[in-house]
């Protein structure tokens, strides 16, 4: 895609953005910023430690755990342990929508459970706690599974959550309790918490009820949280088109179809960064392929389709697919071709996540908008410059703490789906399996990387560009909109959504028409405070007295 | 039902907290230092902590919330905090240029051992506090109290490090403001000039979390008491804290530091505790009240009158924050409704005491617990067991109200959902209106619902 605007000089973007930072801070974030190039990609400075003082976007592995990976499971009891706060802020706040499949069944969504951690827990201990909690969930819900989360001050007391939840674990005996150590401090944001929930959900949950899944098209769908709905129509599509999902990873997911993920056939994965690893240790121990597709974006969601039609070889999925596609496309094509002329030539761009920032520049693209400058918020470089720098990256020493599971072949489960000659006749055919060619291969020559945007950064960034829509999430909601510019949440949609999927892309033509063609951008100066009025010239009252 | 596993049959707990009725100390003292004009407020952890905390607030204000961190990895956690919080100050002036940061501890920098005081004085000798510029502090750990207490703290610290006495009184009051909103500061300030009197009000977080858009963001708005005013505060003829939680400690740390007397009063929500603070103000001041406050409380009083039909008798439950609910109780039952069931998760022994006092007096058949445990989910519970007509709470009443088909209103901290917080008190004659307004709206418009077709009343 090539740019029809004109962009300011990159280079001379990065010298401002870093100009007031001390030499040090500097010198660090210079190798964050960088000047895309999609033919020879360089290299981005990504998942390294942010500089205590500045304005990060950026959370914590406990977010990225619990928040992200687990919470989306509707009938897991997620107690933290710790202090209150954290658990009361991941209450309900990430929008996981979930549909329970009759008023009976179990839905711990709308709850939040702490162990709420006092004084005396922290100085002798609050292993005796957690268990008394844990008990009293266990009385009070008989769930199938409770799931333990360390907050900070539980590795430096050293608290087991793990043998606490072995032990309740084999005193209940029809309840899967396990433990994740999550404490906020691993790692250097939320990303931590991903790869330890990923070890977790892999090591607790999956292969643990081996009764074979119906269906002839079986995958899994990774990193599909379902917020505002988005796993509801994927759902819908590929119900449609007759492919059975075995377990989602997790939005709008079940304790029994996690166990029972092994027996799909594929894994597609959406957020590559915070489910990467769970396709990589079942392709292991299972022999289940993953690939990396996108359900955001009208054109990417045909496509992704179309993939995964290729991947199972069958002629009537194939043609069910391309059906489906001519289907939906015609009320797709009918909303776009009435905004387009509203929303084309106009620029945004994207400070989000760890895979938003990429899957949404698809459905700018479809709004004939361009991405000028893009980041993630977590990211790795493989998301940036795609898995082939894998090997390249150097472990830091805030990342080697974080187990990597040592995975071998399941010696009855592992059943490789695809033999090696059919994996590189899919390769031929441009299948991309087990692989993902990352963001800014997509991304306009000289467009702007910035990995973990600064506060300062993100204001120089729009005072520089003026772009006509920005999207972060809501820390950097209301400061953009200060600005006179819309910012559009990628975390939680603000508050709309589904946007994957057919009915997902005419949802976002059609706020982002409504957002960067609103009047009241238009209002905000006062009539009085525009040229020849107040200030400055004398004023003549139109009514005097004599 | 969207809290289909609560049960009626209420369990003692001892180990589980089920829907917190409280949150942790950090947000509370970031929201107490941005009522500092100039400050940011600087949360010494990991970046979790400091991430929700803005998030919270920003979803409660809808407005920017700036705060940085310390961004604590593993190995701060296990060497301490000071290199990473003396790295954020020298960013942190380079950077965002503030004139004070407040610093605020978190479980992690609590557990680990950091001292602030220590920190921050390391970080004056070594010289990276530019001249003019301050670093305060306050510890907050969230295994002590809750939200409330960190704004108490905070509150407390920024007194203590900023008074100063000069010997020469000055004819000014202090008014330490509890938790309340921008809105509520407002209408402090207003009423005390009305009364005619000059007050320092602290901390103040009008047009900061209220601010105009104006097409610019300006990093440190207009608003919030200003370090002069600060330490003038330490020459005022008098403190009135409005709280005893959240306002009472800083007001005993100014008495000692700088012999300012002091007077606690409950936050003015309501006719009484309204009354009380005007009366207070008139007494301190020595006063009078002008009519123009004797006549709001007249519009206020003459409209309980007019509509105690529909009041009288209904049953109420609530949750919130203690210095918050209880003059919310006090004038529930001067309006002659029935608070049925009260939670706070906030521990606090007066509180405790003062609340018993006045349901024994005026409710003895009201189910009151605070503290640990004290949480949604018991409320709920009780609600099964008793039903209300009305619940008022923070936002996360709306899955108890939905359930259980009940009237609600947001009241408290934090509403997620609704705007008018931020610019409508709860506070004065006028702000009780205003709460009862809605109090009436939602009892009449469900009035109006479910009366069969013949029973319908145009007239009410
Ligand atoms: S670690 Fe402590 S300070 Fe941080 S969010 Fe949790 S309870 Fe609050
Ligand atoms: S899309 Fe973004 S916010 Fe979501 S899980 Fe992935 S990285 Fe996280």
């Amino acid at each position: 895609m090539e740019a029809n605007i004109i962009i300011p000089d990159p280079a001379q973007v990065r010298e401002e953005l870093i100009q007031k930072y001390p030499a040090k801070v500097a010198k660090k974030r210079a190798k964050s910023i960088v000047i895309n190039d999609p033919e020879i990609i360089p290299e981005v400075q990504a998942n390294v430690r942010t500089v205590p003082g500045i304005i990060t976007q950026r959370g914590c592995s406990y977010a990225g755990c619990k928040g992200v990976v687990l919470g989306p499971t509707r009938d897991i009891v997620n107690i933290v342990h710790g202090p209150i706060g954290c658990s009361f802020y991941a209450w309900l706040t990430r929008r996981n929508q979930t549909k329970p499949e009759t008023l009976m069944d179990a839905n711990y969504i709308p709850y939040c459970f702490s162990t709420d951690m006092q004084e005396e827990n922290i100085v002798f201990g609050g292993e005796k706690k957690l268990k008394i909690a844990i008990q009293e969930a266990y009385d009070l819900f008989h769930p199938k599974s409770i799931a333990i989360f360390s907050t900070c001050p539980v590795g430096l007391i050293g608290d087991d959550v793990h043998a606490a939840s072995r032990e309740m674990k084999e005193k209940f005996g029809d309840c899967n309790v396990f433990g994740f150590s999550c404490e906020g401090y691993r790692g250097v944001s939320q990303s931590a918490g991903h790869h330890i929930a990923n070890n977790g959900v892999f090591k607790h949950m999956v292969g643990r009820d081996n009764t074979p899944s119906e269906g002839k098209f079986k995958l899994n769908l990774l990193g599909e949280y379902n917020i505002g709905g988005d796993a509801f129509e994927i759902e819908r599509i590929f119900e449609k088109v007759g492919i059975t999902l075995v377990a989602s990873f997790s939005g709008n997911s079940t304790v029994a179809a996690i166990e029972n993920s092994h027996t799909a056939d594929l894994n597609v994965i959406l957020c590559h960064r915070s489910i990467n690893y769970m396709g990589d240790m079942m392709e292991t121990k299972y022999g289940i392929p993953w690939m990396k597709v996108n359900f955001v974006g009208a054109e990417s969601t045909a496509k992704s389709l179309r993939k995964i039609g290729e991947y199972f070889g069958d002629e009537e999925l194939k043609a069910r697919i391309e059906a489906v596609i001519a289907e939906e496309a015609p009320k797709v094509k009918a909303v776009i071709e009435e905004i387009l002329p509203r929303t084309k030539g106009k620029t945004a761009m994207l400070f989000v996540g760890g895979s938003r920032a990429h899957h949404y520049q698809d459905l700018f693209a479809e709004l004939g908008m361009t991405t000028v400058a893009a980041g993630y918020e977590f990211a790795h470089r493989d998301d940036y410059e795609g898995r082939d720098v894998l090997p390249k990256i150097k472990v830091d020493a805030d990342s080697k703490n974080i187990e990597e599971l040592k995975i071998v072949a399941d010696p009855e489960l592992y059943n490789p789906r695809k033999t090696e000659a059919e994996l590189e006749a899919l390769k031929e055919k441009g299948l991309e399996i087990n692989g993902y060619e990352g963001m800014m291969k997509q991304m306009t020559k000289k467009s702007l990387i910035v990995d973990d945007l600064s506060h300062y950064e993100s204001e120089k960034l729009i005072e520089i560009y003026k772009p006509d829509i920005f999207c972060a999430g809501i820390k950097e909601k209301y400061v953009v909109q200060k600005m006179g510019i819309p910012l559009k949440q990628l975390h939680s949609y603000d508050y709309g959504g589904p946007y994957t999927g057919f009915e997902g892309a005419v949802n976002f033509y059609k706020d982002i028409d409504r957002m960067v063609n609103n009047p009241v951008w238009k209002l905000i100066k006062a009539p009085w405070e525009t040229a020849g009025n107040g200030k400055g010239g004398e004023l003549a009252a139109s009514y005097v007295t004599q | 039902m969207l809290l289909r596993h609560t049960s009626k049959e209420v369990k003692v707990r001892e180990g589980l907290t089920i829907n917190p009725a409280k949150t942790c100390q950090p947000i509370g003292a970031m929201y107490a230092a941005l009522g500092i004009h100039g400050c940011l407020p600087h949360s010494h952890g990991s970046q979790g902590c400091c991430s929700y905390h803005r998030s919270t607030l920003t979803r409660h204000y809808k407005e920017p919330v700036m705060a940085a961190t310390s961004s604590f990895t593993e190995g701060a956690s296990v060497f301490g905090g000071q290199a990473n919080l003396l790295a954020a100050i020298d960013t942190i002036f380079a950077v965002y240029d503030p004139d004070i940061i407040a610093v605020h501890s978190t479980c992690l920098s609590e557990t680990i051992g950091d001292d602030l005081q220590q920190i921050t004085k390391k970080a004056s000798d070594d010289g990276k506090i530019p001249e003019g510029k301050y670093v305060i502090y306050a510890s907050t750990p969230s295994f002590v109290g809750s939200h409330v207490t960190g704004y108490s703290n905070m509150v407390a610290g920024i007194a203590t490090q900023f008074a100063e006495s000069t010997g020469v009184k000055k004819n000014q009051f202090n008014i330490i403001a509890g938790w309340m909103e921008p809105s509520d500061m407002r209408e402090i300030k207003r009423l005390a000039k009305v009364m005619g009197i000059n007050i320092v009000l602290f901390p103040d977080t009008s047009d900061v979390l209220d601010a105009p858009q104006t097409g610019k963001h300006v990093f440190y708005p207009k608003g919030g008491t200003t370090v002069d005013e600060l330490k003038s505060s330490g020459d005022s003829l008098a403190s009135l804290a409005l709280g005893s939680i959240s306002a009472e400690p800083a007001a005993i740390s100014l008495e000692k530091k700088c012999k300012v007397p002091f007077e606690t009063l409950d936050i003015p929500i309501g006719l009484t505790a309204t009354d009380r603070f005007i009366m207070a103000i008139s007494k301190v001041a020595g006063v009078t009240v002008p009519d123009e406050i004797t006549a709001d409380r007249g519009r206020l009083v003459d409209v309980m009158c007019d509509m105690e039909q529909y009041l009288h008798g209904k049953r109420v439950a609530l949750f919130g924050d203690p210095d918050q609910i209880l003059p919310l109780t006090e004038f529930l039952l001067d309006l002659s409704m029935k608070p049925l069931h009260i939670v706070s998760g906030t521990p606090g022994q007066k509180f405790e005491k003062q609340m018993r006092q006045l349901l024994d007096e005026r409710s003895p058949e009201t189910n009151f617990k605070s503290g640990l445990q004290a949480d949604m989910f018991l409320l709920h519970q009780w609600m099964k067991n008793e039903p209300v007509d009305l619940l008022i709470g923070n936002t996360y009443g709306k899955y108890m109200a939905r359930d259980e088909d009940i009237p609600f209103i947001r009241f408290g901290f934090p509403i997620l959902d609704r705007i008018g917080h931020s610019y409508f008190p709860n506070v004065g004659y006028g702000g009780s209106l205003r709460l009862l307004e809605k109090i009436l709206n939602v009892i009449m418009d469900r009035q109006d619902r479910d009366a069969l077709e013949e029973k319908f009343e145009l007239v009410m």
